[in-house]
C-alpha cells in the first residue's frame, strides 16, 4: 500500500476556500513523485456541495467530516473531529493551506498527537527517500529546508501562492465522497465564535487597481507618505502601505496590502522602501510587473522584482515623479 | 488579572544576516531587538493590568543576550521576568519550546498568557497555540481587541480579506497577539530606574530538561532563497534612473 498523503480542505458557510486547490495540487505533486496517493478531507456541517466540488479533482477519495458541533468553526471543534479523524485512518502526511483557521487549530491539532507541524512551506524537495520542506526564514532573507524526525502522521501547511489552484489535477471520473459523523461533544467546545463582520465601509477598493504605489518603512516618517501619494497621482494610481505603516496610523487600514490586508493583483506594483518581508508580499504576488526601489540590496522584495533600483527613494522619486509628469504632458 | 507574555529576542530587522562559516545558521554579531508582535502583546498585557489590576510576567528563552527583551519590559512596567537561560534552546522546535515554558511555569497560575503571531525569525506562528494545547486551556488567535466580562473575555480575531470576528472565551486562555492592536509605549528614565530591583528568575535547561524531547522538526540547511524571476537592476543618478523606469512604464508594462 503506498502511503496517503491527507489534504485537509478548508471551507466556510459550506463554501470551499479556493486556496484548498493549491494544496490539492502541492499534495498531487509530492505523490507522483514520491509514489503516494492523495486523499482529501473536509470538516463542517452540511459541507456535501463542497466535498462534491472537491471529489472532481484527482484525489483517490473525499471525507465530509461532519458534526452539528462543527457548523461554526470553533479550534475544540475542529481539532477534536480532525484528531479522531487522523488516528482513525493514519495518514502519513497531512498538508493543509496556511490559513488564518489552519494557524488557529492545526498546532493544537498537532500537538494533540504528539506531533509538531512545519508551517507555511513554499514547496517540498526530494531527498533519496526523504521528503525535506522548505520554507523562509529571517522574514525571507533565507530559505532552510526542514525535514520530520519521528514517527508520522507529518503535518505541514503551504503558504498561499506556493502552488497554483488552478494546476490541481481533476480526476477522469469524481472521486467517492464518504461521509464521516464526527464524535463532538459540543459541551467540550470552551469558546464561543460570533458572526463575521467588516469594519466601516472601506473607502479604497486597491483589488481594483491598475497601478499601486505601495510605500513601506522605508519611508521613515508620517509626512514622507506625502511623496508617494504625488507618484500615484502622477501616474493615476493608488496610494498603498504594508502593515507598519498602518499599523503606525500613516494611512487608513483600508490601503494595506499582505497577507490580512487586500490581495492586488495590478498591472504594476511599485514598491517604495518596503523590504518584502513575507507578510507584505502574500497580497501583491500575483502582480504582473513589480518595481521596487530599496536602499538594502539584500532586501527580499528583489526577489520577486520584474525592476529594482538600489537606491536612496528620496532621491528617486523626486525625479520619477518630474520624469512621469514629462511624459504625460 | 495574572498574566503572562511571551517574548522572544530576534535579529534587528535591518540588520544585514549573514551565513555563518558552517553555513548552518546565521552570523550571531548581529544587533537584536524584541520580535514586533510580542511588543504589542507585552503592551496589551501592560494596558489590562492598568485597567484590571493585577501582574505582567514576561517569559522569554534564550542565550545571556536575551535577558535584554526581559530588562525592556521590565522597565516599560512588567513586575517580573523569567528566563530559561540557555544557547540549546534557540535550536528547540516550537512543541518543545513550549514545552519549556509549560515547565518553567508549572508553580505559577495565570489567567492568561499572550503571544505574538508569530516570530520574525522563525515565523512558526504556533508556540502560543502548542502552550494552550499542552496546558489543556482554550485559545484564540491573531487578536485586535480584549475586553473583561463577568466570566472570561471577549476577543476580536482578525480573520482574512478585511473580516473580524468576536469570539467569547473562557479563563485562564492564551491569546497571540496581532502587532497593531494597541500603540507602543516607551520605557521612562524612572521605569528603566525601577527595572534593576525587579526580580529576574533564571532557569537553566536541566530545570525543564524532563519536559522536552527530541525535536520532530529539524532544520536541515539555511541557505539564501534561489531567485525566482529575473530581476533587471536599474542603476546611474536618480534623472538617469527615473527616466529608464519611465521607458519601461511606457514601452514594456503599457502603463503610460
Amino acid at each position: 500500500m503506498p502511503e496517503t498523503i491527507l489534504v485537509v480542505a478548508e471551507q466556510h458557510a459550506g463554501k470551499l476556500n479556493r486556496v484548498s486547490w493549491e494544496t490539492v495540487a502541492g499534495a498531487q505533486a509530492i505523490a507522483a513523485e514520491m509514489g503516494w496517493q492523495v486523499e482529501a478531507a473536509l470538516a463542517g456541517n452540511g459541507i456535501a456541495a463542497a466535498a462534491a466540488e472537491l471529489a472532481g479533482k484527482k484525489v483517490g477519495k473525499v471525507y465530509a467530516v461532519e458534526s452539528p458541533a462543527l457548523a461554526d468553526y470553533t479550534p475544540d471543534g475542529f481539532a477534536a473531529a480532525l484528531k479522531q479523524f487522523i488516528t482513525d485512518k493514519k495518514p502519513h502526511l497531512v498538508l493543509m493551506p496556511h490559513t488564518y483557521q489552519v494557524r488557529d487549530f492545526a498546532p493544537k491539532l498537532a500537538t494533540s498527537l504528539g506531533r509538531c507541524l512545519i508551517p507555511d512551506c513554499i514547496g517540498y524537495k526530494k531527498d533519496g527517500n526523504r521528503l525535506l520542506f522548505t520554507r523562509q526564514m529571517f522574514q525571507g532573507k533565507f530559505a532552510a529546508d526542514v525535514s520530520f524526525a519521528g514517527e508520522p502522521p507529518y503535518f505541514a501547511t503551504f503558504q498561499n501562492g506556493a502552488f497554483r489552484g488552478d494546476k490541481a489535477e481533476a480526476g477522469s471520473a469524481p472521486a467517492p465522497v464518504e461521509t464521516i459523523t464526527a464524535k463532538v461533544d459540543a459541551a467540550a467546545i470552551r469558546t464561543k465564535p460570533h458572526e463575521w463582520f467588516k469594519e466601516a465601509k472601506q473607502a479604497v477598493d486597491l483589488t481594483q487597481a491598475e497601478i499601486i504605489v505601495s510605500v513601506g518603512r522605508g519611508i521613515k516618517e508620517q509626512k514622507n507618505i506625502d511623496l508617494a501619494k504625488q507618484l500615484a497621482d502622477s501616474l493615476g494610481g493608488e496610494l498603498a502601505a504594508s502593515r507598519p505603516i498602518c499599523d503606525s496610523g500613516w494611512l487608513p487600514m483600508d490601503r494595506q496590502v499582505g497577507s490580512s490586508g487586500q490581495t492586488v493583483a495590478p498591472k504594476l506594483y511599485l514598491a517604495l522602501g518596503i523590504s518584502g518581508a513575507i507578510q507584505r508580499i502574500v497580497g501583491m504576488k500575483g502582480s504582473r510587473t513589480i518595481i521596487a526601489v530599496n536602499k538594502d540590496a539584500e532586501a527580499p522584495i528583489f526577489e520577486i522584482a520584474d525592476y529594482g533600483v538600489v537606491g536612496n527613494l528620496f532621491d528617486v522619486v523626486p525625479a520619477l515623479i518630474e520624469e512621469v509628469k514629462k511624459a504625460k504632458s | 488579572m495574572k498574566i503572562l507574555v511571551c517574548l522572544k529576542q530576534v535579529p534587528q530587522k535591518d540588520a544585514p544576516l549573514k551565513l555563518n562559516e558552517a553555513g548552518a545558521w546565521i552570523r550571531e554579531d548581529v544587533s537584536y531587538e524584541v520580535n514586533e508582535p510580542d511588543a504589542y502583546a507585552l503592551e496589551e498585557a501592560l494596558r489590562q493590568k492598568e485597567k484590571h489590576g493585577g501582574e505582567v510576567v514576561v517569559i522569554t528563552a534564550g542565550p545571556a543576550r536575551a535577558q535584554q527583551v526581559l530588562r525592556e519590559a521590565l522597565a516599560k512596567g512588567a513586575d517580573r521576568a523569567i528566563h530559561l537561560e540557555d544557547a540549546a534552546f534557540v535550536s528547540l522546535d516550537a512543541i518543545n519550546i513550549a514545552r519549556a515554558f509549560a515547565a518553567a511555569i508549572k508553580d505559577e497560575t495565570f489567567d492568561l498568557i499572550f503571544t505574538g503571531l508569530q516570530s520574525d525569525d522563525y515565523g512558526y506562528a504556533q508556540t502560543g497555540v502548542i502552550l494552550a494545547e499542552l496546558l489543556g486551556w482554550p485559545h484564540a488567535t491573531i487578536i485586535m481587541h480584549i475586553e473583561k466580562q463577568d466570566s472570561g473575555i471577549r476577543v476580536k480575531r482578525e480573520l482574512e480579506a478585511g473580516y473580524f470576528q468576536y469570539v467569547d472565551i473562557p479563563l485562564p486562555a492564551v491569546l497571540t497577539i496581532q502587532s497593531g492592536i494597541n500603540k507602543l509605549r516607551y520605557a521612562t528614565l524612572i521605569g528603566i530606574k525601577q527595572a534593576k530591583n525587579k526580580p529576574l528568575r533564571k532557569i537553566g535547561l536541566s530545570e525543564v530538561q524532563s519536559a522536552i524531547g527530541g525535536n520532530q522538526i529539524k532544520i536541515e540547511k539555511l541557505y539564501v532563497p534561489q531567485k525566482s524571476k529575473k530581476t533587471e537592476m536599474i542603476e546611474g543618478a536618480p534623472a538617469e534612473i527615473a527616466k529608464k523606469i519611465v521607458d519601461h512604464l511606457r514601452n514594456d508594462v503599457r502603463v503610460l
